[in-house]
């Protein structure tokens, strides 16, 4: 082996520590982009893959009650690939052993034939045999819901009539990946459940023989959707269509789109801005190496190494710390993807998740790490070797020091002298410093990063669910229903107050941005039901116009005063252009709201209502429930507490896996940075600090010289670090914002505490360690050897 | 392979290995400029050994470092046999050194993780035709301190790998800033001795910068410079052997 090998061997040996360090750094940075990156590719060559193999529709239409042969018709559309024709039906499950209502949607799947589209994949049990009306087939989300199993039974009502289900099998639909009730903003597999009975025996069920109440296509290679829409909705239309949609409007594909683009830009942003961080930590570690080793570079020099030869030697070092960690950081970054695969998986019902090795994002990770920290190393190692080799071997002369700010203005006195040592170190090397503290903000910065999530989640339920929606149930009807629905309902027994609910859907247009959403109406004096400002206060609501959710004005580009075209998509279907009056704060979904008499007008009808909000007295929420049920005009009964609950296991809790591994990682960063800081300033000092145990300066004095400069660093990095990092999570905020929800920009003080505390105690532990070392110096060596 | 060398340098057959014309050397130090050498024109001849004698400031170090490379002249040439030094490169200035010349310096410079081994290997690996690591310390007295680091050895051992280390790869050139600068008299006589036969043996030009005028006792020729100017080049009739010098 080459001498100089040798040396980068027993360089490296000697500096394990602090290179642990700095190799740990890296494994976190390699670690979180490859596992996120990672399990993104493989969820979303999963989707594909899936959706090729079950042939999932492109275009899906609903109608009220078309016959067969209009299927025909729509294979004849130009652009139409495939068409499958189906019978949809709602069901009320009493599912046994479980006391509260579950509603259910059933499907037909074709006689004796294979679905043409859609077609599911039995995971249990069979397929439903041809006509036979008490066969099921459950969704596998809903059947581990129940733990259902091949043979059980429960009793369903469909168009009010009673029947017991058998259960068959269990299987997974490309149409279900997430199974969402249609009122339903996240998933609740326990209240809500889609089965597949045979068609003819469902159409038999549901008065549909020869006649199709859904229908989903595929389109041929070229074929527009939008043109395709069109002509099927000419088709569709005198049997009640609703309009077709494509893929973007189906539920659960348009959930994963939302859970997809939030997970893109979630691998994206977070683990860049750490391996950012990650690199540039390296990046001033190196750097403050290579000065270290200004003399060696000088007498290579001198000896005729080049200065490639000489730079070769440190990137060598460089990159062997940096493929260490990207090795290892693979490794823990593949582990990573696995687990957040499998917790996506409980998530996105895909039959399974092909995970691959994506060469591609480990040297992305690998390049920007690489890269950051050799241009670090670069910017070092040329000024070490533009340094005339003469000069930089004989010794330094004494670095100039000179009184310092807080001495020239008179404070001296209220220092002693070791503290006075302190201040000109600190007040000579400002780059130095001015590093170190960056990169404690910047460790502190990714604490706080990662702990606001946990802040912004708890910000967001407390806004959107205990002072803009505080009904404890949401009651759906079938259809507008009479004004005297909501006072049958206010006077069940168990309902301590009711507010009407009217909901109607529109699409806003402004310029030429559309959006469709629901129009609400507001009482002028809800209690329920309310919107908000952004300081989280109640907004009256005006007599006239509309007011948006912030999200929604962002996507439209309006802004109060403004006008938006408001195109009503129910009953006469009228088109009204409206003042955009207000804004509101609304963190989930994009709302519209308007007030009652006002939306009355709008849509041209009488009082009709959509719903009813209730507050219910808890001891009867069961009993209530079933008997709002019941009730034939009842078409959903939603539970706020289960909207809670469905939101924190899901979209919450993905992110709250994201932000642990995330803060775990930034402890270990801060932990780097701190303790490479300060072994680097002991290996710079230890002569001064061995000179000064030789003149009979006691170990204690000597490492409150060094550990003194450690603090007073650290106490100056943490506010930094605390702006950092609201940059940062305002960044992130605003990055991560999806059309379903928006994370408000909220830090707690706790957050901030904790942040500090985590880079507080890397500082103590570092300090602990650097100490046991001041400890043991050995002074003779230290004041015999140049180095 | 040793060989040794009758030469004179007043015998009109000596070969010139330096040349330096009118080379000065200006330190530009912001507000003022320093005069490191001014006017410099000397003649350095094939294996002799010259002591450069001077007071500190008087422009040594700079001469030494301008004739190894290490640094270049503000004006004047300087001629490396027929290679004129002053329009070389970068490169070719790392080539020069990489091929001809040899260093000790006062603090040894010995890299502090290497053996006594390995801090000679890490010239002989880059070097044409080098003697082994094993022959160079061998020829130190350091045969049975091969495996030692820097930390284990006194300081006159530790400027005998750093010697070994210079004439390993067989320098035509041998540059010694006050190689004895740091050491005991004792060990200095045993470093100088050490210097000395590398002169004798190998018949490596040496110049060795010291302001230890005994020193000069052991010179072929003694140049000394004052102010940054040659003030007197004096040759030596009868040379003093280093091991009966004294300070």
């Amino acid at each position: 082996m080459r001498a100089l090998n040798r040396k980068l061997l027993r360089d490296s040996w000697r500096m394990r520590g602090q290179l642990l360090a700095i190799v740990l750094v890296v494994v976190a940075g390699v670690a979180t982009y490859v596992g996120m990156r990672g399990v993104m590719h493989t969820l979303y060559e999963s989707q594909e893959q899936y959706y090729t193999e079950a042939r999932f529709a492109d275009g899906f239409a609903t109608v009220r009650r078309a016959p067969e042969r209009v299927a025909d018709q729509l294979r004849e559309v130009p652009g139409i690939a495939a068409v499958e024709t189906r019978v949809l039906a709602a069901a009320n499950l009493d599912m046994p052993g479980f006391d509260e209502p579950v509603s259910a949607s059933i499907r037909s799947v074709p006689d004796g034939e294979e679905a043409r589209l859609n077609r599911l994949l039995i995971r249990e049990g069979r397929m439903v045999e041809p006509s036979r009306g008490d066969e099921v087939l459950v969704n596998e989300v809903f059947a581990e819901a129940h733990d259902l199993q091949e043979g059980d039974t429960f009793t369903a009502t469909i168009r009010g009539q009673r029947q017991r289900l058998t259960v068959v099998g269990v299987a997974l639909s490309p149409e279900v990946i997430i199974q969402v009730q249609p009122a339903g903003l996240f998933p609740d597999p326990e209240r809500f459940g889609v089965l597949w009975m045979s068609r003819s025996a469902l159409a038999a069920a549901s008065d549909m023989d020869g006649a199709f109440n859904d229908v989903t296509f595929s389109l041929a290679p070229d074929a527009s959707l939008d043109d395709v829409i069109e002509r099927v909705d000419l088709l569709l239309d005198r049997f009640g269509g609703t309009g077709a949609i494509g893929r973007a409007d189906q539920t659960s594909h348009a959930f994963l789109e939302i859970e997809f683009e939030q997970l893109e830009n979630t691998s994206t942003v977070l683990p860049l801005i750490f391996l950012l961080v990650a690199a540039f930590l390296l990046n001033i570690v190196v750097a403050r190496l290579v000065n270290l080793q200004r003399e060696q570079i000088a007498m290579l020099k001198a000896f005729g190494y080049s200065d490639y030869e000489v730079g070769a030697h440190y990137i060598t070092l460089v990159l062997g710390v940096v493929t260490a960690g990207a090795i290892v950081g693979t490794v823990l970054g593949v582990w990573i993807e696995h687990l957040l695969g499998q917790l996506y998986l409980d998530y996105f019902r895909f039959p399974s998740l092909e995970y691959s090795f994506h060469l591609p994002v480990v040297l992305t990770a690998f390049a920007l790490t690489a890269g950051a920290s050799l241009i670090g190393v670069l910017g070092s190692v040329r000024r070490a070797v533009r340094l005339p080799p003469a000069e930089a071997m004989r010794p330094a002369a004494p670095p100039t020091f000179k009184p310092t700010i807080i001495e020239r203005i008179g404070l001296q006195r209220f220092f002693d002298q070791p503290t006075r040592m302190i201040l000109r170190n600190l007040e000579r090397q400002p780059v130095k410093s001015v590093l170190t503290v960056a990169g404690m903000s910047a460790a502190c910065a990714i604490l706080v990063l990662g702990l606001f999530f946990t802040d912004a989640m708890d910000y967001l339920v407390e806004a959107q669910y205990e002072i803009a929606q505080r009904e404890d149930l949401t009651v759906t009807f079938t259809e507008p229903t009479s004004p005297r629905a909501l006072y049958e309902i206010a006077s069940l027994q168990g309902v301590t107050y009711a507010e009407p609910l009217r909901s109607v859907p529109v699409r806003l247009h402004h310029e030429h941005r559309t959006q469709d959403t629901s129009l609400d109406g507001i009482l002028p004096d809800a209690y329920l039901r309310r919107v908000i400002d952004r300081e989280l206060r109640p907004i009256l609501i005006p007599p006239e116009g509309i007011v948006l959710s912030d999200r929604l004005a962002h996507v439209l580009r309006v802004a109060p005063g403004d006008h938006v075209r408001v195109e009503v998509r129910e009953g006469a279907r009228p088109t009204r252009t409206v003042p955009v009056v207000a804004l509101t704060e609304q963190f989930i979904g994009m709302g519209a709201y308007m007030d009652f008499e006002a939306l009355y007008r709008l849509v041209g009808e009488g009082p009709a209502l959509s719903g009813a909000f209730l507050m219910i007295d808890d001891a009867e929420a069961q009993v209530l429930q079933h008997r709002l049920l019941d009730r034939p005009q009842v078409a959903s009964v939603l539970s706020q507490d289960r909207v809670v609950e469905a939101f924190e296991e899901t979209s919450a809790e993905t992110l709250l896996v994201f932000t642990f591994i995330l803060s775990l990682f930034a402890g270990i960063i801060a932990f780097g940075v701190i303790y490479n800081s300060a072994r680097i300033t002991l290996s710079e000092r230890d002569r001064e600090l061995a000179s000064l145990r030789v003149l009979g300066f006691t170990r204690g004095e000597i490492s409150y010289i060094l550990i003194g400069e450690i603090a007073l660093l650290t106490v100056l990095a943490i506010p930094f670090g605390f702006v950092l990092g609201s940059v940062a999570a305002a960044g992130v905020a605003a990055t991560l914002a999806t059309d379903l929800f928006q994370i408000p920009l909220v830090l707690t003080r706790s957050t901030f505490a904790m942040a500090a505390t985590v880079v507080i105690a890397s500082a103590v532990f570092s300090a602990l360690i650097v100490r046991r070392r001041l400890h043991t110096l050995d002074l003779i060596a230290v004041l015999k050897t140049r180095e | 392979m040793v060989t040794s060398t009758s030469h004179t340098p007043t015998d009109g057959a000596a070969e010139i290995v330096f040349r330096t014309e009118g080379l000065s050397k200006i330190y530009d130090m912001g507000e003022v400029q320093v005069h490191a050498l001014r006017e410099v024109d000397l003649e350095l001849y094939r294996s002799e050994l010259v002591v450069l004698l001077g007071a500190s400031g008087s422009g040594k170090s700079t001469l030494v470092n301008i004739l190894g490379g290490l640094d270049t002249a503000t004006e004047g040439r300087v001629f490396y046999r027929d290679w004129d030094l002053t329009r070389a490169d970068d490169r070719e200035l790392t080539q020069y050194r990489r091929r001809y010349v040899g260093f000790v310096f006062q603090f040894y410079n010995l890299i502090p993780s290497l053996t006594a081994r390995e801090n000679v290997a890490i010239v002989t690996e880059i070097a044409d035709d080098p003697l082994s690591p094993e022959e160079a310390l061998d020829l130190m007295g350091l045969g049975d301190r091969l495996d030692s680091f820097p930390s284990q050895l006194s300081g006159g051992q530790q400027q005998r790998v750093a010697i070994a280390r210079a004439i390993a790869k067989q320098p035509a050139v041998l540059l010694c800033d006050e190689p004895t600068g740091s050491l005991d008299s004792e060990t200095g006589v045993v470093v100088l001795e050490a210097l000395e036969r590398v002169n004798r043996e190998l018949g490596t030009t040496t110049m060795i910068i010291t302001h230890n005028v005994v020193q000069a006792e052991m010179a072929d020729r003694v140049i000394r410079l004052s102010d940054g100017r040659i003030s007197e080049i004096a040759l030596n009739e009868t040379k003093t052997p280093a091991r009966d010098l004294t300070w």
